[in-house]
């Protein structure tokens, strides 16, 4: 026998559940209950940069629609900085980052309004630096402005739960007007079969109120599955 | 000082899988391809930071927070309570918990749901709180009712709250469901059981904690959740001699 590492286990995962509206989105499970409901407004008042709308639907291994999925999004401002202590520097007043989504109970369909992020810093390749405190917190991830790498190109991450799946689901969405920066995005190209790249990238579908509406569809099995990530 | 550093990487062992033939909305509903491993970056190292404006201080009472004045929902009252911690051991302070249910007699009040037992007209069914500086946190309630759910013909979900924890960065959002010592329905489920192993199944149950009722009022569980630990910067520091 060895000595025993103490770390403790993560709680494991259970599924959210067809009526995990009730917990994280009550209005739509048909009462009125908080204050306010958390997540339905991302960007906030302030935030500089364009604004856009974006939608789609969770298709299942069947081609059908997921109608009970609730999806949380997280994501920079238009400068590339994150709301949180290690999220880059300051955000706009309000900007939160943040924010879920349900699907419509008939149809399927989800969108939220937000900002278009900003690119981000990428990690720093292995490697490429020396072993010592970064002289800020941020340093890893923000890199130095001497340090050859790219940056990651502007996405959205995303969270998938629903009853049947059993531990949510990761994923980023790109956006199809930035092919530059997505050509050189280090977690794009992290996928080896190039023609799934593709389903990570969300499609301009036309102005509606002034405003970009861009479209991102998710596949959750089969065919044009959906890259999903182990984070 | 401690420099940024990566969270450890999930035990899928531990986790259920995304497909688990048994629980059957998983089968259409489960990636068929394997997950593609990210080494973290800001991205997923960042996540939603929530505060005390955020929320209200009646939001964790759930026989309050949603009864008529002077009235109270039917059941047994409980208290939920436990702490956030990570995998290192530490508490997890300010963070936000969130859980549902359904009332004593195992309805939702869901505009879905539509099982035969009644509604309870002072059971909302929801609660919310942020942990404490150190780790703790708590909701009062009425202990849930089991219910049946089609899967197969006759299948029942034992007792159980709902519960949605954020952490500190997004690479540790975790949905969990919480049992209550004791119940017989927690062997026969097949959502529980899509989780690998009895220890982790052992984790998701509370126990009786008889130190944390309130006498002549409110019997109590212990419910713990572990979020992801994260690695230190042991070597860089250590490397310059700091
Ligand atoms: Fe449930």
């Amino acid at each position: 026998m060895v000595q025993r590492l103490d770390y403790l286990k993560e709680t494991p995962s259970q599924t959210a559940g067809p009526y995990v509206h009730i917990g994280l989105a009550p209005g739509a499970a048909g009462f009125d209950i908080y204050r306010q409901e958390l997540g339905w407004d991302i960007a906030g008042p302030n935030a500089k940069g364009e604004r856009i709308r974006v939608e789609g639907v969770v298709i299942d291994g069947t081609g059908n629609p997921v109608k009970d999925v609730l999806i949380e999004a997280w994501q920079a401002n238009a400068a590339g900085i994150y709301a949180h202590p290690e999220g880059g520097g300051e955000v706009e007043d309000g900007f939160r980052g943040w924010g879920r989504v349900i699907t419509d109970f008939e149809t399927g369909e989800w969108g939220f309004d937000t900002v278009k992020p900003g690119p981000v810093r990428a990690r720093r390749k292995l490697g490429s630096g020396p072993l010592h405190p970064p002289a800020h917190a941020n340093d890893d991830w923000q890199g130095r402005a001497d340090e050859a790498h790219h940056d990651m190109a502007p996405h959205i991450n995303l969270w998938i739960v629903a009853r049947g799946i059993n531990i949510g689901l990761n994923t980023r969405m790109y956006f199809e007007d930035e092919g530059a920066a997505n050509a050189t995005d280090p977690v794009l190209n992290l996928i080896e079969w190039e023609s799934r790249r593709p389903t990570l990238i969300a499609k301009q579908a036309g102005m509606r109120d002034g405003v970009q509406v861009y479209r991102f569809d998710i596949r959750l099995q089969g065919e044009g599955e959906t890259v999903f990530f182990d984070i | 000082m401690s420099g940024p550093a990566e969270y450890y990487q999930r035990d899928r062992e531990r986790h259920p899988p995304a497909y688990t033939r048994d629980y059957k909305t998983s089968v259409a509903r489960s990636p068929s391809k394997a997950l593609i491993s990210l080494q973290q970056s800001v991205s997923e190292v960042t996540g939603p930071v929530f505060g005390h404006n955020d929320i209200d201080p009646i939001d964790n009472d759930l026989i309050h927070n949603y009864a008529k004045p002077g009235e109270s929902p039917i059941g047994e009252r409980i208290i939920v309570h436990g702490r956030v911690l990570d995998e290192n051991g530490r508490p997890v302070p300010n963070t936000l918990v969130e859980a549902w249910q359904a009332n004593a007699g195992g309805r939702y009040r869901h505009k879905k749901d539509t099982y035969l037992a009644p509604i309870d007209p002072n059971f909302g069914g929801c609660g919310r709180t942020l942990t404490d500086e150190n780790g703790y946190y708590f909701f009062r309630t009425v202990k849930p009712g089991a219910y049946p759910w089609r899967n197969w013909v006759n299948n029942w979900r034992p007792a159980h709250i709902h519960m949605s924890v954020f952490g500190t960065s997004f690479s540790q959002r975790l949905i969990t469901q919480c049992y209550f010592e004791g119940d017989p329905l927690i062997a026969q489920c097949p959502i529980v059981k899509t989780i690998p192993s009895q220890d982790a199944i052992d984790s998701l149950i509370a126990a009786l904690d008889m130190n944390a009722t309130v006498p002549l009022d409110s019997i109590a569980y212990k419910f713990d959740i572990v979020l992801r630990g994260r690695r230190s910067t042991l070597f860089e520091n250590r490397l310059e001699g700091n």
